[in-house]
């Protein structure tokens, strides 16, 4: 493999330490694999967040837009009643849910809108699966006065109808996307051919922990509040920290985000849950881990559902924020270090946890969230009523009503 | 073998292997190559070609639907050489290859005569193995400059590019314009400061009187998508359609400017 040889030296220093290193790697993925044109403007982006990254007005400003504009710190909740349900560990729940645009990408947006006013661009795009992140990218545009256009495909717009909506009354343009499964991967590749075409005047406001180097290091970054405010609110409530976190992983931002500030508590298991879709057949799930191999899509080298020819295969999850073909590298090196576990809910086991999440708590999770509630479902019963475990629901599910009427026969 | 531009501009040929099927780009090639193309680009299809426009995409998703694959454009390539000893480029996305192992594809690219190789989506920086892996085999690796790339990313390209330099003349993904940017003479002109080897300017070329006009500051003009929808306009006859645009363009060259180089 080209990174894996490519890296060796790298390798070996990136094997001690977790975080990315200069070149954007983790162990040996990671990279930027993009088309020459776009090289000068990652480059540029990278050195822009370095700045700003370390000049405190930055940081005060981004503060406070997450205080008083995004809604954060987010609760940390105690579900009495689904862990009494379940009879085993004690059930936190992180509620990303009730941050401004109902899900955790607002945190990365924010910090990614301050970085092109800093860049002096004025137009913005952005792909979406769920369209949680083109709400969320037409949101700060708005509140900054950003021309937007957000790319989705058109199996995503007719399953995510309100969000497009949204995103409409928001001010930006809604792009559909009709290639390959019309899902989140062809709303990327048109994003990027957007952006290659007008990389002098465009930011593409990617909205996961993919793409080429800077981007999973970034985003990770302005998701790791997540985690920090996830610690202080469990060591409060707790005087402990807990034996597991669950998080969904599409692109992986939001299990990185609460992952992050734990990796050096080697006692804290993280576990990472992908879509198992309809079956363990290539091209019905979206569980990367299981059925994938390194590969190089978008921009990144990690684990990649594909063909024996190098072609990457369809997906499928009833969750259009999970239902990606790659995985951020990060979790990549998450996966092969041993530090994170990573398994699989299917459509149905998500749809049961939803339900009982909105029984049990009157809280309903976006189906992506709901993938690591399912997990959760599994594994609480069989653990002591003394562990503590913290589930990040990412999102709310307000989106998924459309699907969930679909799907679920009520009454 | 070296790369040879033996008339000035020289003309590269894209062509996406596969579309509308592997024997059918077999008789493009050779018919390409006997109109005069000096240099054919054998595209091999990918599932998510983010560098390509619209006819690149339809042609790959034509190709994919009977399971075009690295292995067979490369055996399509040894088809070629029996007979032809036009240059022959693979032009791929990085996956593909990844797939097949670098090592393995360098020895089968060499092994079935290939002149060498261009990964759009593989940058200078990591391209190190890649480079080893096609150095051992006396194989070209081209790399892209763009109009975006700094002076210290030009230098870098021309250090690490053999055969020739392929210059993308804009901003954008592949396919045909009504007109050739300003940015493509000025990045030749850039680059010119960093490499004596080749040029050839691509990325929106297809008509004779712009082929002409790259003649005025490189040394080849790369059509691509012009090429492509030639063979999508013209089903059953895509050959002779080929070969007779490709005369077209080379009839645009001013007789003059016909140096040889190497």
């Amino acid at each position: 493999m080209a990174s894996a040889t490519s890296t060796k030296s790298r390798n070996a220093a990136g094997g001690k330490k977790l975080a990315a290193s200069d070149n954007g790697r983790f162990g040996p993925y990671g990279g930027r694999y993009v088309p020459e044109t776009l090289m000068a403007a990652l480059e540029e982006l990278e050195r822009q967040y370095e700045k700003a990254r370390h000049d405190r007005r930055f940081q005060i400003r981004l503060d406070a837009l997450l205080r008083t504009y995004a809604g954060r710190p987010t609760p940390l909740f105690f579900a009495g009643r689904l862990t009494q349900h379940l009879g085993g560990a004690k059930i936190y729940l992180k509620r990303e849910d009730l941050l401004h645009t109902g899900a955790h990408k607002i945190n990365n947006c924010l910090g990614q809108v301050l970085l092109v006013e800093r860049m002096g661009k004025h137009r913005v795009i952005a792909e979406t699966g769920a369209g949680q992140h083109g709400v969320a990218t037409a949101t700060v545009c708005a509140l900054f006065g950003f021309e937007c256009a957000v790319y989705m495909g058109t199996e995503d717009m007719r399953r995510q109808e309100l969000n497009v909506f949204r995103m409409r009354l928001l001010g930006a343009e809604v792009r559909g996307v009709n290639s390959g499964s019309r899902t989140l991967k062809d709303a990327i590749n048109d994003a990027m051919r957007d952006w290659v075409t007008n990389v002098r005047t465009t930011h593409y406001l990617l909205g996961s922990v993919l793409g080429a180097h800077p981007y999973p290091m970034m985003v990770r970054d302005f998701h790791k509040v997540i985690g920090r405010e996830t610690r202080a609110q469990i060591l409060k409530a707790e005087g402990k920290l807990p034996a597991a976190i669950f998080a969904c992983v599409g692109g992986g931002s939001n299990s990185i985000g609460i992952f992050h500030e734990f990796l050096k508590d080697k006692k804290v298991k993280l576990i990472g849950v992908e879509a198992g879709g309809r079956s363990d057949r290539l091209g019905e799930h979206a569980a990367r881990f299981a059925g994938g191999s390194p590969g190089v899509l978008q921009g990144t080298f990690s684990y990649v559902l594909q063909d024996d020819a190098g072609q990457i295969a369809t997906t499928h999850s009833i969750s259009a924020g999970l239902d990606y073909p790659s995985i951020g590298p990060e979790h990549a090196w998450l996966h092969d270090s041993n530090r994170a576990e990573y398994v699989s809910a299917s459509d149905s086991e998500a749809l049961e946890a939803t339900t009982l999440l909105a029984r049990t708590e009157g809280i309903i999770p976006a189906l992506e969230s709901a993938h690591a509630v399912a997990e959760v479902i599994k594994r609480a019963p069989k653990m002591k009523k003394s562990d503590v475990v913290v589930v990040n629901i990412s999102g709310r599910g307000d989106k998924d009503m459309g699907i969930l009427r679909e799907s679920l026969r009520l009454g | 073998m070296p790369i040879e531009f033996p008339s000035r501009p020289a003309l590269v040929a894209y062509v996406t292997c596969g579309d509308p099927d592997l024997a059918t780009t077999l008789d493009i090639i050779l018919a390409a190559i006997d109109a005069g193309a000096g240099v054919i680009e054998l595209g091999v299809p990918f599932s998510d070609p983010v560098a390509d426009g619209p006819a690149i995409q339809r042609a790959s998703e034509r190709a994919l639907k009977h399971g075009t694959s690295l292995d067979q454009v490369l055996k399509l390539a040894r088809e070629v050489r029996k007979s032809r000893g036009a240059g022959l480029i693979i032009f791929t996305y990085l996956n593909p290859v990844l797939r097949m192992g670098l090592g393995r594809f360098a020895a089968a690219a060499a092994d079935a005569g290939v002149d060498g190789a261009l990964i759009t989506d593989l940058p200078v920086e990591e391209s190190h193995e890649y480079i080893r892996m096609m150095r051992n085999r006396n194989l070209e690796t081209i790399f892209l400059a763009a109009p975006t790339s700094t002076e210290q990313r030009l230098r870098g390209i021309a250090e690490a590019s053999t055969g020739f330099i392929y210059a993308v003349s804009r901003t954008g993904v592949t396919g045909a314009r009504a007109q050739l940017a300003d940015d493509a003479r000025k990045l030749v002109t850039r680059l010119r400061r960093h490499t004596k080897l080749p040029i050839a300017v691509g990325f929106g070329i297809s008509t004779a009187e712009q082929f002409a006009a790259v003649g005025e500051f490189a040394d080849a003009g790369v059509v691509g998508s012009a090429i492509v929808e030639t063979i999508e306009r013209n089903p059953g006859k895509e050959a002779a359609s080929v070969a007779q645009f490709v005369k077209q363009l080379l009839a645009g060259r001013p007789q003059t400017s016909a140096v040889s180089r190497s």
